[in-house]
């Protein structure tokens, strides 16, 4: 029996196993959304924007591990795609964007709501197609979700004009998957890198892992816990880590890089070896690459051969998969005794913590967080925005487990953390889901509160509001003469009556003392809450390594 | 460092953007490049050549990798591959000139496939100091246009007896 192409749309996702669509409507992609209205086993969530859709289906992905699905209109649909396709390539997550698409025989015409998706997101994408014929949809989708979800994860576009989408053609679900010729995914390690890797071990005296997002999205941080205890070696996680290795563990020392601990710092000044997994040497972590590490081999295991050596030189590189990898090591590697690097590395970790200046009767921001993570024991999916909030939610909510901590790593996207918040608690209803946000990036996606109320997601938002863009004026304090261009935002909504105008619930919190009864009333509302905290307007995030500098170079706590 | 690279690829469009993309993007210019089709007809190769810093060229290289629809790379050393172009000049002939010209091609082993009353129109084929060499010798006569395919390169026979 011959199936149209939006017909086929719905099958394929079925068998992809899709729960869950996040989207918006428009001319070209009609055809399909039709049929998802009678598609009532797969979820549609209307966003209020594209970029909101694409970050909720982003934000669905990290909480779940599973492959987050947005749909879009052509042209401008497909434009506001960009910078929720953007976020998730530079953060590895997996996800297949739809888009419509002018009619084949219109494309390249300048027609209404044409754009050149395929161009436009070449560089953005771990792959795209452009569906020329209705008979190749099926196979064109079972690799897009095969693509996005394996080897380095990554975001997928499937551009469907709407005669593509109209015309019927037979359903063949494709037997075997459909890999292309080119595409490879590194399984085990070859046992002379291992051994290796082993050797190096045991030599070092003061062996340091320096663990990221790959830990995360390859599940093993069991197999990390293990690894760490069987070499007894400090271990730091960056942004895109935390979560992987237990906060709560005596090992952690937090995490590196400019706004990282001075432990964990100091340890990769110190260290004789580093060991690399499923990070990738980002700038924001190393400093000053010639002073980086200068003391130390480098292990370097990560699932793509692009991340090895593109930032530093690495000495022993071993290409796979971080928990298969973990595991062929945990088989070869021996015990290592502590010694004095441990206490070392202890007494530092004890002497030097993150600490804020706790200015009395001011509310602090840092002093927000950590109410957050002591009313939420530490269990709740925490989603930040992008800037300070970011930082100060990074360094003092405590994760002990993996999808925990949801933020834009790579890009830096402000607007991220609250539709993400929106997909995190679709996909993980029974979860305690806070957004932690600024008063500059909660507005650029605010509109995303009728889609909370819509589907009544209780997702919790903490504006940290300094009514600054506060990042950007820290910088501009410490390094641009505190000449503030561009940051004072004092001129802002009223965000308790903007929540209520949405129906939602929001609370204004002015003073220390009414934090914790603020944040456990939001708590207790079934429903999406919005929270005012109007905090210290200059408070920095220590420590702080300038750009350009070494990263042993460190402002630590002490406003100036 | 100049380097030759071969790449094979999935006989699809949009190959050619997203490879080229690579270089682009990090403000690369390609010297030059061939493809076409393999005697596989889903399978097209190309020959890129580009000079740069070897770091960066071999991060662009291990993202071609990365390219779902490229098949094989390789960024192939000196000396271990042949390499061919073709290039066709129009160069000025007054009745003069245009033994002298004839004579040159001859040696070069270059054929003349257009002559007109101005005009004479030569195909040479050979390695890239060849072409380039052929290319000073026609320039005293005056070229009127000149174009290069860039060259398509193969590895060679490695034997144990060789």
């Amino acid at each position: 029996m011959k199936l149209s192409g939006s017909d086929i749309f719905i099958e394929c996702l079925r068998k992809e196993g899709v729960e869950v669509i996040f989207g918006y409507p428009g001319g070209q992609i009609m055809p399909i959304f039709d049929k998802m209205y009678d598609a009532k086993d797969i979820r549609f969530v209307l966003t209020r924007h594209e970029q909101g859709a694409a970050h909720a289906a982003d934000g669905y992905a990290r909480a779940t591990g599973k492959t987050g699905v947005v749909v879009a209109t052509s042209g401008p649909g497909a434009t506001n795609l960009v910078t929720g396709i953007a976020n998730a390539y530079m953060d590895s997550i997996p996800m297949v964007a739809f888009t419509g698409q002018v009619p084949m025989a219109l494309i390249g015409t300048d027609a209404f709501q044409e754009a050149d998706i395929t161009g436009i997101t070449r560089p953005i994408t771990k792959h795209n197609f452009l569906v020329s014929e209705t008979s190749k949809m099926a196979d064109i989708i079972s690799q897009a979700f095969y693509i996005a979800s394996t080897g380095r994860p990554g975001p997928v576009v499937v551009d469907i004009p709407k005669d593509v989408s109209v015309n019927t053609s037979d359903f063949h679900w494709p037997k075997k998957q459909h890999i292309p010729l080119g595409y490879s995914i590194p399984k085990a390690a070859a046992p002379e890198q291992i051994q290796a890797v082993a050797e190096a071990i045991r030599i070092s005296h003061k062996p340091y892992i320096y663990a990221g997002g790959g830990i995360i999205i390859s599940g093993a941080e069991n197999e990390l816990l293990r690894f760490a205890e069987r070499i007894n070696a400090p271990v730091t996680t960056t942004l895109m880590g935390l979560g992987g290795f237990p906060a709560s563990h005596p090992y952690w020392v937090g995490m590196p890089g400019m706004h990282g601990t001075y432990t964990a710092n100091m340890a990769f000044t110190e260290c004789d070896l580093v060991i690399a997994v499923g990070a990738r040497f980002d700038d924001r972590v190393t400093g000053k690459l010639t002073e980086f590490a200068p003391n130390a081999r480098i292990i370097h295991i990560d699932m793509d051969p692009a991340a090895i050596a593109k930032n530093v030189d690495v000495d022993i590189p071993v290409v796979g998969d971080a928990k298969a990898i973990l595991t062929q090591l945990l088989e070869v590697v021996d015990e290592r005794k502590r010694n004095g690097w441990n206490e070392h590395i202890e007494t530092l970790k004890r002497e030097r913590p993150v600490f804020y200046e706790d200015k009395k009767g001011t509310l602090m921001p840092q002093y927000v967080v950590e109410q957050i993570y002591e009313a939420t024991k530490g269990e709740a999916i925490i989603t930040t925005e992008v800037g300070q909030n970011q930082m100060w939610a990074a360094l003092y909510y405590k994760f002990d487990k993996p999808r925990q901590f949801i933020s834009s790593g790579g890009l830096g996207t402000m607007g991220y953390g609250f539709p993400a918040a929106i997909g995190a608690q679709i996909g993980r209803p029974d979860a305690t889901v806070f957004d932690i946000a600024g008063d500059g990036s909660i507005q650029m996606n605010i509109q995303e509160l009728a889609t909370a109320v819509q589907y009544k997601v209780p997702v919790k938002v903490a504006i940290i509001n300094n009514r600054y863009l506060g990042m950007v004026r820290q910088w501009q304090e410490l390094f641009f003469n505190k000449r503030y261009s561009g940051t004072d935002i004092e001129c802002q909504p009223d965000f308790v009556k903007l929540a209520e105008a949405y129906g939602a619930h929001g609370i204004r919190v002015e003073r220390p003392e009414e934090v914790r009864a603020a944040i456990e009333k939001a708590l207790e509302i079934p429903g999406p809450v919005l929270l005012d905290f109007r905090v210290d307007r200059e408070a920095n995030v220590w420590p702080m390594v300038a750009p350009g500098e070494p990263i042993y170079k460190m402002m630590e706590g002490h406003e100036l | 460092m100049k380097h030759t690279i071969s790449v094979t690829v999935e006989n699809k469009f949009g190959v050619l953007a997203r490879v080229s993309g690579l270089f682009s993007s990090r403000g690369y210019n390609i010297d030059s490049l061939a493809v076409g089709e393999t005697n596989n007809p889903l399978v097209s190769r190309m020959t890129i050549v580009v000079h740069g810093d070897d770091r960066v060229l071999d991060q662009v290289i291990k993202q071609l990798n990365k390219l779902v629809d490229v098949i094989e790379v390789f960024d192939m050393p000196d000396g271990t591959y042949v390499a061919r172009e073709l290039c066709l000049v129009k160069v000025k002939s007054t009745t003069g000139a245009r033994s002298e010209i004839l004579e040159v091609a001859n040696v070069f082993r270059a054929k003349v496939i257009d002559i007109g009353h101005k005009a004479l129109t030569i195909q040479i084929t050979g390695t890239e100091e060849k072409v380039e060499a052929f290319i000073k010798l026609m320039e005293p006569y005056g070229i009127i246009e000149l174009i290069r395919t860039g060259k398509v390169a193969m590895a060679r026979e490695m034997n144990s007896d060789s």
